[in-house]
């Protein structure tokens, strides 16, 4: 080994307490840290979860327009102009067409026309509102996984039964359905259509359980008094939903039709996970920090103890380098210390944690073992730990050995 | 010149603080190998500030430094480093060990960072330094734990362990009973006249200047005998 490890050594193993203090404060902000971003992802995924249980990563349509003067030169005080929405048809041409092209992108993973419709549910006297949406079952199930909240009836019954339906858990209670019986829907063209409920769905939303139902995409046109072609918006998942605003924006030149990320159709939700990204990043790095602090003070507390051996080693040959090294590795020591056991702290508690249930719409503690996270712990713990001891390491470095043997 | 181990030529140096002094006036002299020399002389007459510049921990001087007929002026610091753990052994008033070693990793230390011998090899020589100075018996005890005498002669087994041409003393027997100031006396003497190892000390000890090979005195940064 050599001798400035060695003697790095020895002040680690000799100074016992020392050593454990500072790893202690390493292994305290390692595992808050990991622990607190690997939470951040959970809970991150969680929320994208929930989301995209009723959400589709890109959601193409056509949007109102407001018409504007056909003159566009405003100089002239006699034009008279009153800008409103153009009440003409909201609907996707040629939907099938502006499919085939969103499924060429490589990106994309799933493309779904979708009809929605506001709609008054009947059952005998009992009247409710609510929002109909006319979809593929197979592409929505991909794309929404509606088959996992589930909780009575088979998905597939919606297929083999064109007016077959699916309703929230909320509208069975209120209405006293189930699996079997007849619903009656209302819709604001005013058309009446029977549907047979094949499915009971329950996504802990109480919202969307108590207002949301299923049924197939003609059954919904036909609600609307339209023909086949009749599509409004056309939903699409990617691969990666990080990418959705820039494939949006590639569907939307493509297409000609609005191309909405999902992020974009969130943003309160996205500026609330950000908020919270913030502050978590903001107090785990503070912890980290300070178990920093705790290095450096014990190291700065080292290099002042051994003033005079440190400049009998520079009298002995030791360089400056070689006092650096000394002091480094001690640091660097402690910090390994400290981020092995931090691992194991994190792992201890996200094992713990995993196993609380929160319920609701959550279930259990929403949280994992994130080896990325881990990874960027042990990378900012290991640094701040170098930095930590190499300050003082510096300033060891500089001793004048004349000036402390002298007298 | 090849039997001279070690000259200056013309070294005056300067203190800054707190009023501008000149320490040592324009000295010049040489030393033989295998010499043992001693620097008597009153506090503040310069005899330490020199011997710091022939250690070559002090480069701020004017004038030449030779060691081994090579300059040590103008040299880097690591450059210099390399020399003092190659060529040069010291031993201070005090003796400097580390408290959180053995006696032998002390007189190891030195070995290990010239990285010329194996760790077993040095292990074997620090222990012969440590029967030459009486003190094998001492060599897995803890530093801390030897008295003052035993701690002085471990010191000097640490100067010896690379052979160094030049050893270097700052007040070696200032800290030491009249009896350790003999056998740390009888050690030096040895060393000079059997091993071919040359002694440069300061000291205040009238009786181990007498018995040197030759004594420079000092006065007012310039040697007056």
């Amino acid at each position: 080994m050599n001798i400035n490890a060695d003697i790095a050594k020895t002040y680690v193993v000799t100074n016992k307490k020392l050593t454990a203090v500072a790893s202690l404060g390493v292994i305290l902000g390692m595992s808050i840290y990991i622990f607190m971003n690997s939470m951040l992802v959970g809970f991150d995924r969680s929320s994208n979860t929930s989301l995209f249980k009723n959400t589709s990563h890109i959601r193409v349509y056509n949007d109102d327009m407001t018409s504007m003067p056909l003159v566009q030169d405003n100089t002239h005080s006699y034009l008279i102009a009153n800008p409103k929405i153009v009440p003409k048809t909201n609907t996707i041409v040629n939907p099938k067409m502006v499919t085939d092209i969103i499924l060429q992108q490589k990106e994309v993973k799933v493309a779904s026309p979708q009809v929605s419709a506001n709609v008054f549910y009947n059952n005998g006297k009992s009247q409710l509102n609510g929002i109909t949406l006319g979809i593929k079952p197979d592409e929505a199930d991909q794309m929404y996984s509606i088959s996992s909240t589930m909780v009575e009836g088979n998905f597939s019954h919606l297929k083999t039964n064109p007016n077959g339906i699916l309703i929230g858990s909320g509208i069975a209670k209120k209405m006293n359905l189930t699996i079997n019986d007849n619903i009656n829907l209302t819709s604001s063209k005013n058309i009446n259509k029977n549907f047979k409920v094949v499915g009971i769905f329950k996504t802990n939303n109480s919202t969307i359980d108590k207002t949301k139902c299923y049924v197939n995409l003609a059954a919904a046109q036909q609600l609307l008094m339209e023909n086949s072609s009749y599509v409004t918006d056309i939903n699409v998942n990617i691969t990666n939903p990080e990418n959705a605003k820039t494939v949006a924006e590639k569907i939307s030149k493509l297409t000609g039709y609005t191309a909405e990320g999902w992020k974009e159709a969130n943003e309160t939700i996205m500026a609330a996970n950000k908020m919270r990204k913030i502050i978590i990043t903001f107090v785990s790095l503070t912890i980290l920090i300070v178990a920093g602090f705790g290095i450096y003070n014990i190291l700065n507390m080292t290099v002042t103890q051994k003033i005079n051996e440190i400049a009998i080693l520079k009298a002995m040959g030791f360089t400056g380098r070689d006092v650096i090294r000394i002091f480094v590795t001690q640091a660097l020591s402690i910090g390994v210390m400290g981020v092995i056991g931090g691992m194991i702290v994190a792992t201890l508690l996200i094992t713990i944690l995993k196993r609380v249930y929160v319920g609701g719409d959550i279930g259990y503690f929403p949280i994992d073992y994130e080896i990325m996270k881990f990874a960027q712990g042990v990378l900012i713990g290991l640094v701040i730990t170098f930095l930590a001891g190499y300050i003082p390491a510096k300033k060891a470095s500089k001793i004048d050995p004349v000036a402390i043997l002298r007298d | 010149m090849n039997d001279t181990i070690l000259h200056i030529e013309k070294v005056s140096k300067y203190f800054h603080d707190p009023v501008e002094f000149k320490v040592l006036k324009e000295i010049s002299f040489g030393v033989k190998k295998g010499e043992f020399l001693t620097m008597i002389g009153k506090s503040g007459s310069g005899k330490s500030t020199l011997l710091y510049i022939l250690s070559t921990m002090d480069t701020d001087y004017t004038g030449k430094l030779f060691i081994d007929n090579q300059q040590m002026t103008g040299l880097s610091l690591d450059q210099l480093a390399k020399v003092r753990n190659e060529k040069i052994g010291f031993v201070f008033q005090f003796h400097y060990l580390l408290p959180e070693f053995s006696c032998l990793k002390n007189v190891m230390i030195p070995a290990l960072k010239l990285g010329k011998y194996s760790v077993k090899e040095i292990e074997e020589r620090a222990y012969q330094k440590l029967e030459i100075l009486g003190i094998e018996d001492q060599a897995t005890k803890s530093a801390s734990k030897l008295s003052g005498g035993q701690q002085q002669r471990v010191a000097i087994a640490r100067a010896l362990i690379n052979d160094p041409k030049l050893i270097l003393g700052d007040e070696p027997t200032g800290n030491l009973d009249s009896k350790n100031s003999n056998i740390v006396f009888d050690i030096f003497q040895d060393l000079t006249q059997n091993h071919g190892q040359t002694i440069i000390a300061v000291t205040h000890d009238e009786d181990f200047a007498k018995k040197s090979d030759r004594t420079i005195e000092m006065k007012d940064g310039e040697i007056i005998s």
